[in-house]
């Protein structure tokens, strides 16, 4: 299975992403965002960081590089796409996602190791995971706060589709404490802490990031059999 | 030369911290009767030509506000040197 790894001018986390995507036994294909061409892979991971030095908003730029009309396109017809941090910023400006990301409510960034609570595993990303996990992972940001108007929000509790909550303490004054959501076919997702950097004993705060790239392989391997890759209902 | 400025600002609905921090800070001026304040961001277009309301619209639209929490007005400027006072 081939995961693609997005960078554009300002990602920071392209690297740990394609070595987290190996680590759990992808091939990985560096993507550049310049490159409308995808170059077949069954996987897309939109990296954190700031691209294009987070201009006029975190993700505005982005969201029109050649690559990311290739991805909106492709994610519209099942391809699975994780948007990390930046990435998920990126996915709410392309609409692939509702809602926004926004200063944190504090104005501090925030850099520490987060719990989270794995609230959805119907997703091409979360289906390693069990319903109701704790997981830790490293949470950074300055504009992490997830806001949405009231009939998203609801409507994204009852399909089922926010994917993630922060546990014991909000980082950045999210509403409703939504780490991660999905769209409403399961296989793009967008999540706010960093799975890429738990990955590893030696520099993570578990190994609990892994499982968001098992999750897409075991995804993939199930769409390959006739199942859909976005196992979101 | 004419230009087009776009005014963006958040939603009435959507908090802004960094506003909340300036209208915190004030008291620290001497300010006392400030009740509010909200930071947005205007933004001055110029065509080659001549100013396309439509066409700043639509970039407007498309990149210079997200319309999931900002809203955005748009208008001509006609004096350039006028703003600078």
């Amino acid at each position: 299975m081939r995961i693609g790894v997005v960078t554009f001018p300002g990602s920071l986390d392209d690297g740990d992403a394609a070595r987290a995507a190996r680590i759990a036994g992808a091939d990985v294909v560096r993507l550049w965002h310049g490159d409308a061409d995808l170059h077949g892979v069954d996987a897309v991971v939109l990296p954190g960081g700031f691209s294009y030095g987070d201009a006029l908003r975190c993700g505005a730029i982005a969201r029109f590089a050649p690559a990311m009309d290739s991805i909106i396109d492709a994610a519209r017809g099942g391809l699975p796409v994780l948007g990390i941090c930046n990435g998920f910023q990126i996915l709410c400006e392309a609409h692939l996602l509702p809602g926004a990301l926004t200063r944190n409510q504090h104005l501090h960034f925030r850099n520490r190791d987060q719990y989270l609570r794995v609230e959805s595993t119907n997703t091409a990303w979360t289906n390693s995971f069990t319903g109701g996990q704790e997981i830790l992972i490293p949470v950074k940001n300055g504009e992490g706060c997830y806001v949405a108007d009231e009939r998203t929000l609801d409507q994204l509790e009852a399909e089922g589709r926010v994917v993630a909550r922060y546990i014991r303490g909000n980082p950045n004054g999210s509403q409703r404490d939504i780490a991660a959501i999905t769209n409403e076919a399961g296989n793009v997702v967008g999540i706010m802490p960093h799975p890429e950097h738990a990955v590893e004993a030696l520099t993570g705060p578990s190994l609990d990031g892994l499982g968001f790239f098992t999750s897409v392989l075991r995804a993939l391997a199930g769409s390959s059999a006739g199942v859909n890759a976005g196992g979101h209902q | 030369m004419a230009r087009v400025v776009v005014d963006v600002m958040l939603k009435p609905e959507i908090l802004d911290p960094q506003g909340q921090a300036v209208a915190n800070a004030l008291p620290r001026l001497g300010v006392t009767d400030v009740s509010s304040v909200r930071i947005g961001r205007r933004i001055e277009i110029e065509f080659a030509g001549a100013p396309d309301l439509d066409r700043a619209r639509e970039i407007a639209d498309k990149l210079l506000a997200n319309p999931v929490i900002e809203d955005f007005t748009i208008h001509v400027h006609e004096d350039a040197t006028a703003e600078v006072a």
